[in-house]
């Protein structure tokens, strides 16, 4: 096959199809377009002002040594004038997060950017090796996102800074936009899509400078940039993709790749539709909860793939009922009942009030973390007294059994 | 496509470079680059293309047992890039590509996380 001409070029060799709108461009060229089109995101939604003090939400992983290599090359091109950080949470799971810290220390290098790395067990004296020497592998995730969720917060006001971007690119908004929208929660619906969350009563801003981004050209943004960054699986999660609503983007994208762009417009319009009283219920900061698991493969990972298929059901009833009832759509919504929330209990507009323990905000007296907190540390004594070695053992010996648990199995 | 190896290397065994990266290696013994040896005519007469070279991988190279991590009704599992000489495979025309001595192909997973 002779090779194809650049489409902006018209010169150079292309080497990638866009998946938007299937030009073929060279290298240079596509890592151009690709740098400008995140500028364009960040002017259009007026996203820095000169001066600011950004902290990159650094896992090591693809998206956000992206998003750091990009914000550099534009902050210097541009003259954006920000003041970029990285800032790591170190989840404390051994043999997985420890090699990803060390890729994101050769960026702070790379990129000249200073680096902190806030860990688990300075902020909740448990490291995710304990939680799940306690809680067992099922549930752990939840555990994990709701105190990363925070982490990356107490981070930023740790250094005295008010914007955290995250490397959240398009496949994950039209993830979450395709979560909620299944789920019907509408409130969520209206959150996700937006490329700036925050909470009034939060000063902490968080953003995503990527929500354009095809995950796929992120991947070949560090390929063809040789950027340095680390993949792997959790080893208390992995495969958290499968049988996901992930799985099921990435087959729309192999039919149809404009449809994860085109989920992500549909998910702002639909957000746009979404009633202010209803857009407001249960605002904690939540969406931000809800994507803060990104970094481990799909926020739906820790329903373990199950919840994809009851929901494939209840959508084929959902498209009968719908069929039926297409004229009766009134703008006033009374056919998707808003003011119901997931669970099918009505949702009350939430206060925001400040966990009575740690401060944090929350919309109820005692925050998330600290209730999964109050279970853990309520069940430290036992297992202490049961396991009886030091915690270094624990944690090594724990992880070699598993180690060996799946290797029977797979052996079999 | 492949107009130049028709005549004089037919018969020659036909060396390439495959690499995983992005997590696929853990699927592969941990090892990101891979020599590989594809003979120049397979049983039916025809050359090595890259459906076979999938095949081949997975029966040869594979060092995990969850295939369909890797491969999905007989081709890429969707969200696996493949790069052929650094150019996206939809360019070369995917898995009717048919290898080159001293290609280099790249598979990249996009599924896994940081």
């Amino acid at each position: 096959m002779a090779p194809t001409a650049c489409f902006n070029c018209k010169e150079a060799r292309a080497v990638i199809i866009r998946p938007k709108n299937r030009h073929k461009l060279c290298r240079a060229c596509f890592i151009s377009i690709f740098e400008t089109e995140v500028h364009e995101t960040i002017i259009g939604t007026n996203l820095f002002f000169p001066g600011e003090r950004v902290a990159i939400g650094a896992s090591g992983g693809k998206d956000s040594t992206v998003l750091a290599a990009v914000l550099k090359t534009l902050n210097e091109r541009y003259n954006y004038g920000l003041d970029l950080c990285l800032l790591s949470i170190d989840e404390g799971i051994r043999g997985y997060r420890d090699d990803s810290l060390e890729t994101v220390k050769r960026n702070a290098v790379q990129y000249e950017m200073p680096l902190d790395i806030l860990g688990y067990s300075e902020l909740y004296g448990w490291t995710m090796d304990q939680v799940v020497e306690q809680v067992g592998k099922k549930g752990n995730c939840t555990y994990c996102g709701v105190f990363r969720r925070q982490a990356l917060d107490r981070g930023a006001a740790r250094l005295g800074i008010k914007h955290v971007v995250t490397g959240h690119n398009a496949d994950d908004v039209a993830e979450t936009v395709m979560m909620n929208l299944l789920r019907g929660d509408l409130p969520r619906l209206s959150r996700g899509t937006s490329i700036v969350t925050s909470s009034d009563a939060s000063d902490i801003k968080r953003s995503k400078p990527l929500k354009y981004a095809y995950e796929k050209e992120i991947v070949l943004y560090a390929h063809h940039r040789q950027l340095d960054y680390f993949t792997t699986e959790c080893i208390y999660s992995p495969e958290a993709f499968r049988g996901s609503a992930r799985t099921l983007i990435k087959d729309l994208e192999k039919i149809r790749p404009s449809s994860i762009l085109d989920i992500v417009k549909s998910g702002e319009d639909m957000a746009a539709l979404v009633p202010v009283e209803v857009r407001g219920a249960g605002k904690s900061k939540q969406s931000a909860e809800e994507e803060s698991a990104g970094g481990c493969g799909s926020q739906n990972g820790r329903t373990s793939g199950g919840e994809m298929a009851a929901m494939e059901e209840q959508l084929a009833q959902n498209d009968e009922a719908e069929s039926l009832e297409t004229e009766i759509k009134l703008p006033n919504g009374s056919r998707v009942k808003p003011n119901r929330g997931p669970t099918g209990k009505a949702v009350k507009a939430q206060t925001i009030k400040h966990c009575e323990r740690c401060n944090y905000i929350s919309s109820q007296r005692i925050c998330k973390a600290c209730t999964l907190l109050d279970g853990l540390n309520r069940n430290r004594p036992k297992t202490a007294i049961e396991v009886g070695v030091g915690m270094e053992d624990e944690e090594s010996s724990s992880t070699l059994m598993r180690q060996m648990e799946r290797a029977q199995l797979s052996a079999t | 496509m492949a107009n130049t190896s028709n005549a004089g290397q037919g018969d020659f065994p036909i060396p390439i470079t495959v690499e995983f990266t992005g997590g696929l290696e853990l699927l592969f013994g941990n090892e990101r680059k891979h020599k590989v040896v594809l003979p120049a005519r397979l049983e039916d007469g025809s050359k090595p293309n890259i459906s076979y070279l999938l095949k081949y991988l997975v029966d040869n190279l594979m060092k995990d047992q969850r295939i369909d991590m890797f491969i999905m009704e007989d081709n890429v599992r969707p969200g696996i890039l493949v790069l052929i000489n650094d150019a996206d495979w939809e360019l070369e025309g995917e898995e009717t590509y048919e290898l080159q001595q001293g290609d280099n192909i790249v598979f990249v997973s996009t599924l896994h996380g940081g």
